[in-house]
């Protein structure tokens, strides 16, 4: 296996099986199975009924720019600068952090559609990107 | 009906180290250096101290400190949480102290080679899975591996809404670098910022540039917290401590408060600032100067929202008009600041504090009575206001 640059999350109680549906292909959000409140990051407890009883939904990758920033310096190995890091609003309601790809840092704009796409390093381990969605607001 | 902690604790004394960039000596030299700087200050052997309050990213623990400068018995030692949110919650947790009898004479510290030893923003790695651990997970596999690019992504947003500018940012940098060439503690002094070189600095995380990001700084400093009525008998004019709240609100992260309703204001500090003043009986308009947390420039100016100084989208009107300036409406970071003098994680802006209320800032604005200092932003943080006796 490929040694990556990337720091791979802990795998707790509370997040492991989020990034286990990252490897499945799938961006999901926690859901309360008491109120079904979303939530993002997960968490182990409904901070608006306090149910410990969760499941999850599979987005549908698609949402908009909330805001963000295109990161120059300090540079890590193994990320290509200009990066640009992304708040996405999705369309069920959770916001998540991300990085935009496949767009060039001149063209990002707040409120721009974009679209979930699996990412896989060279070691197999997968995460969550955005791109812009084509044909938007051409 | 007023407040059990109003007016009943006072800042006695400070002491500060040498700031550099490489002290060559331990952080619990320099964690020692401060506090008896701080009880030579007050008039008041270090035998006398009986607590310790420090940051938990503090690397000196209290006993340490305590053996180091020859402390009494101990009857308070705790550390707060969430980096620079620390700052005025150790005034907090000494002035709670002093007010119920707990402990007499509370050493306040912080001191760090942050420049030379640990730096902030290098990343975190580990294989014990913690609830904390985990939150910055959410960030560092994408690449978000330092503050800068933590802040970047609420300035950019509240900069859209409200049409913030780089010129604005860069009106803080300059305010508080002209406040550092009358400060010979400060790094930058000698060294003038013009609007030229602001914007002509690397972009590090866009829209924040070098300058919009505060100093690294090996350095320590301690605050002296006792009863005011102490205080009064002590060397130096009492700090009177009106009021002082540590505030985190729903849906708090650290640093990364991204999924709250509103990514353009800082709820934190906008309830720190209802628990002070609510506290000291005192509101915006008896604020005199003031030291705004500074880790980055556009966190002066939401701010000057959050604690009421001007309404939502106006910070950058302030800072226009020369609002921080020294014959502004509200002198801020009047020692340069994190930006400008140094960084020590706040607690060197406390110090500032105390110094305006006595008049001896080396840049003093005439006629302060009361000054507001802040904790960190963007994290769970505080509030606190001196005034003079």
């Amino acid at each position: 296996m490929t040694q990556s640059f990337r720091m791979k999350p802990p795998m707790g109680e509370d997040n492991g099986w989020w990034w286990q549906q990252a490897a499945e292909g799938n961006l999901a959000i926690q859901r309360c199975t008491a109120c079904s409140t979303l939530r993002h990051p997960p968490r182990p407890m409904c901070g608006e009924c306090q149910s410990l009883e969760w499941d999850h939904v599979v987005a549908s990758g698609r949402g908009t720019l909330d805001s963000f920033t295109i990161l120059h310096h300090p540079q890590f190995p193994g990320f290509d600068y200009p990066l640009i890091i992304i708040l996405v609003q999705l369309e069920e309601g959770t916001r998540i952090t991300s990085q935009l790809i496949n767009c060039s840092e001149d063209t990002v704009e707040f409120g721009m559609p974009v679209e979930m796409v699996m990412h896989e390093d060279p070691d197999g381990f997968r995460l969550p990107m955005f791109q812009p969605v084509r044909g938007a607001n051409a | 009906m007023s407040h059990f902690l109003k007016n009943k604790a006072a800042i006695a004394g400070i002491g500060l180290t040498e700031f550099s960039k490489k002290s060559g000596v331990s952080e619990l030299s320099l964690a020692a250096q401060a506090t008896l700087a701080a009880c030579q200050d007050a008039g008041l052997h270090p035998s006398a101290i009986d607590g310790f309050v420090s940051y938990t990213l503090d690397s000196t623990d209290e006993i340490e400190l305590a053996r180091a400068v020859g402390a009494g018995d101990l009857k308070l030692f705790t550390k707060v949480n969430y980096g620079g949110g620390a700052a005025v919650g150790t005034i907090l947790h000494a002035v709670m102290a002093v007010a119920t009898g707990v402990a007499d004479n509370v050493i306040c510290y912080r001191a760090m080679n942050g420049r030379s030893g640990q730096r902030m923003g290098q990343g975190i790695s580990g294989q014990i899975v913690s609830s904390d651990l985990v939150h910055w997970s959410w960030y560092m596999p994408y690449g978000m591996l330092t503050p800068g690019s933590w802040i970047a992504m609420i300035a950019n947003k509240y900069m859209q809404h409200y049409g913030v500018t780089a010129e604005d940012l860069g009106r803080v940098a300059i305010s508080q670098r002209n406040y550092a060439q009358s400060n010979p503690r400060s790094f930058f002094h000698g060294k003038p910022l013009t609007m030229e070189d602001y914007l002509a600095s690397k972009m590090i995380a866009d829209p924040l540039r070098l300058y919009d990001f505060c100093q690294e700084t090996d350095g320590g400093c301690a605050i002296l917290v006792t009863s005011a009525e102490r205080a009064r008998d002590l060397q130096q004019k009492p700090a009177i401590i009106r009021g002082v709240v540590q505030a985190s609100t729903r849906g708090q992260e650290q640093m990364t408060s991204y999924y709250r309703d509103e990514l353009d204001s800082l709820p934190e500090m906008e309830m720190a600032a209802r628990l002070v003043y609510e506290q000291s009986g005192l509101g915006p308009n008896d604020i005199n100067a003031a030291c705004l947390y500074d880790a980055f420039t556009s966190e002066v100016i939401m701010q000057l929202e959050s604690f009421g100084f001007c309404g939502r989208g106006e910070g950058k009107d302030m800072v226009r008009e020369g609002a921080l300036d020294i014959d502004g409406r509200l002198p801020n970071n009047t020692h340069g600041g994190l930006l400008s003098e140094a960084y020590i994680h706040g607690m060197n802006s406390i110090a500032e504090g105390a110094r305006l209320v006595r008049g001896t800032s080396t840049s003093q604005p005439e006629g302060v009575e009361h000054v507001l200092v802040s904790s960190g932003v963007g994290v769970p943080t505080g509030a606190l206001i001196l005034g003079r006796d």
